[in-house]
């Protein structure tokens, strides 16, 4: 790690623009959970004292006390990968109607071309559904700027700030231009049970006033500067957001564009006057037509991407078939496949799965890896905690198979613990193995509560699995090495033939920890 | 001023350092006064998959991506990688993979080969030596920096002579 602090500049990665920016901006808190590509937000800003930061059990929980803090009158954020943000929903669809009182910015990094995730879904239409402001920065320099500016937005609306970022500007590194901190004049911290108990009347005036805020907000980015039209030739013009701008910039330096920084609300009238001034115009987004759709039912004439397109991540390469409204050719570069590190207890975890030939409910890790051939034992991998639940939903309709559901044990507290106390309380039999390794290995190795680390590596309270597995009632838990693979493959043949609900902790630490 | 913008391509697989290689060449193009985009890879690639970063600076720069045909200097750190990082190179571009075997050769410690193929890379590129050792210096550790510097010195020795 470079050290950054005595400098004025900074080659910095999306990731860490985004972290400087809050933490100048006089950022009090900060909450997440790890996935890529959105880890190193947390992780930069834990190296500032000023930030109280966490990782949080889950998205949930790390929204909820995120906007907590803001609503006590301190800026804070909460940062996750697209699904993460699926887990922190409901939190989220509501934190629309009450508000803030700090500023508080929700960034979420979208993967399109899922370079580490489980699908590609597109967090935009998040903005429209929770009717929350979008921004999208395109590159490193902007993210800093953005999330600057989204505190202001926020606290000048009232509302939290979504800012969507991509892997490609979360992973791109570029240099930035650091600045001191400036601390946030802290509003103060009142009850105010209108604004803050969402019970259905007062929701119902909230709701009269999310949709006032819409109104300003789509004011707003009809003037701000995020939205800006760059003049060029009027033959050629693009609508764009994000970094497909940036591979546009390369292939069109000619041509004119309206590159959308605040994406939602829509800039309706700076759209249609920008349409007017060129003779054709492209509309450029990666992955779903969100702001294609918009801009069709506004009337005004464009050419978009074939929907073939929608699928995948954009690259400079892409651009022109793109603009030419090709359809997307498949081509298949073999690249070389991550595996689990040599060594890596899963890789016994797993063949004694593979030997007893059972049927694996699996989730996301390291560990997921073990679905490849020739290993082949993991048979799902749906979201973080459905190796426990999907197992539960498996012995129902396969009732005489020999079922296992396995999850990591960053993934177990994160998500697993309540599909435990499910089993257990409907009566469920059968074998959950947690596989742990002490860490959350697949993000690079971050605490969490059953290490007994804090995000700063500091000693704290540990949660202990065996106990909490007990007290969810599994009737058995061992733990045990599966490094021992005898011992190990003759406890899981007992337990995967008893009658009751077991637990096994296959415990090793990650061959990485402590690098 | 012409707004010339240079490619390099980084490659190899999880775990040899290619992160840290176009890491070191990023600040070097930073600290000589270029804007610099530079992109990775991180999470699952790094167990072991194939790993790209793409650097490019100049005095204004768009896209943090390369593409084909469109890199000046290739640096490849796995022989099987090679056929598909090929198809970044530019006609006439720099294929340091000549240099693998030889800077293998040369190094003691493999764990510095992403130093010294850098050192080999600075030979190709616009960006003065000063600039380099401070890249060095923002890098790594302080314990690391002398032993990065004299490997660096060597491959740049390797690639000049
Ligand atoms: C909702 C959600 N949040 C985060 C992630 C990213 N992610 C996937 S699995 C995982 C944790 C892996 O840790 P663990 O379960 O301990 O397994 P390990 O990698 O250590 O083997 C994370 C952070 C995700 N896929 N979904
Ligand atoms: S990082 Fe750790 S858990 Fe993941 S494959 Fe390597 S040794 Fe195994």
């Amino acid at each position: 790690m470079a050290k950054k602090k005595t400098l004025q500049k900074a080659l910095l990665s999306g990731n860490e623009a985004l972290a400087y920016g809050a933490y100048e901006a006089g950022l009090g808190v900060a909450c997440a959970y790890p996935g890529t590509p959105s880890t190193e937000i947390l992780e930069t800003l834990a190296r500032f004292p000023e930030v109280d930061a966490q990782w949080s059990v889950n998205e949930k929980v790390a929204f909820e006390v995120a906007l907590g803090a803001a609503v006590s009158g301190v800026r804070s954020l909460f940062a996750c990968k697209h699904v993460g943000l699926n887990v922190a929903m409901d939190p989220l669809m509501t934190s629309s109607y009450t508000g803030v009182n700090a500023g508080f910015v929700i960034i979420v990094a979208d993967d399109p071309g899922m370079h580490s995730s489980q699908n590609e879904q597109d967090t935009r239409w998040v903005a429209l559904y929770s009717k929350l402001p979008l921004l999208e920065p395109s590159c490193p320099a902007e993210a800093k700027a953005y999330v600057k500016e989204a505190f202001k937005i926020s606290e000048r609306f009232d509302t939290p700030v979504m800012v969507r970022m991509t892997t490609r500007v979360s992973h791109t590194k570029e240099d930035v231009a650091l600045q001191s901190r400036e601390e946030a004049t802290r509003p103060v911290f009142e009850r105010n049970i209108p604004k803050y108990v969402m019970v259905p009347g007062h929701a119902y005036q909230r709701h009269i006033f999310v949709e006032k805020r819409l109104g300003k907000l789509k004011a707003y980015a009809e003037r701000t500067k995020l939205n800006a039209i760059e003049r060029g030739t009027s033959k050629l013009g693009f609508i764009t957001s994000s970094v497909p701008y940036q591979y546009l910039k390369d292939e069109y330096p000619d041509g004119s564009y309206l590159k959308l920084g605040m994406s939602y609300p829509f800039c309706d009238d700076k759209i249609r006057e920008f349409a007017k001034t060129v003779k054709r115009l492209y509309v450029v987004e990666e992955l779903d037509p969100f702001l294609e759709e918009h801009i069709r039912s506004l009337g005004v004439k464009f050419t978009a991407k074939d929907p073939s397109f929608r699928i995948g991540e954009l690259t400079p390469d892409l651009i022109p078939e793109v603009v030419a409204g090709k359809v997307k050719r498949e081509k298949r570069v073999p690249k070389r496949k991550p595996r689990l590190c040599p060594g890596c207890a899963h890789w016994a975890s797993f063949a004694a799965l593979k030997k007893m030939d059972a049927y694996v409910a699996g989730d996301i890790g390291c560990y997921t890896l073990a679905c490849l051939p020739p290993t082949s034992a993991l048979h799902s991998c749906l979201c973080m905690g459905a190796g426990v639940t999907f197992h539960e939903g498996w012995r129902k309709g396969a009732p005489d198979r020999k079922i296992v559901g396995v999850v990591g044990d960053s993934t177990f507290v994160h998500s697993g613990i309540t599909g435990l106390i499910n089993a257990a309380y409907n009566k469920t039999k059968g074998v959950i193995m947690i596989l742990d390794n002490s860490t959350t290995a697949m993000t690079g190795g971050q605490q969490h509560p059953a290490t007994g680390l804090t995000i700063r590596n500091e000693p704290t309270k540990q949660l202990v699995l065996e106990d909490i597995c007990r007290a969810c009632g599994a009737d058995n838990v061992d733990v045990i090495d599966p490094m021992n693979v005898k011992e190990f493959e003759a406890l899981l043949r007992k337990r995967v033939s008893e009658d009751a609900l077991s637990v096994v902790i296959s415990r090793r630490p990650c061959r990485l920890l402590k690098r | 001023m012409k707004n010339q913008v240079h490619s390099v391509t980084f490659g190899g697989i999880g775990g040899q350092g290619v992160l840290k290689a176009s890491e070191i060449a990023g600040w070097a193009a930073m600290f000589d006064g270029y804007h610099v985009k530079k992109s990775e890879v991180h999470g699952m690639a790094q167990r072991g998959g194939s790993v790209e970063s793409h650097l490019r600076f100049g005095k204004k720069v768009y896209s943090p991506l390369i593409s084909a045909g469109g890199a000046d200097v290739l640096v490849c750190f796995h022989h099987e990688e090679h056929p598909r990082l090929r198809t970044f190179l530019k006609k006439g571009g720099a294929d340091l993979t000549e240099y693998l075997d030889r800077a293998e050769a040369a190094i003691d410690n493999p764990r510095y080969i992403n130093t010294f193929l850098v050192g080999l890379l600075s030979a190709k590129l616009p960006i003065r030596e000063a600039a380099w050792m401070k890249a060095i210096e923002a890098v790594f550790r302080a314990e690391f920096v002398p032993e990065n510097k004299r490997v660096f010195l060597e491959g740049r020795r390797m690639a000049q002579s």
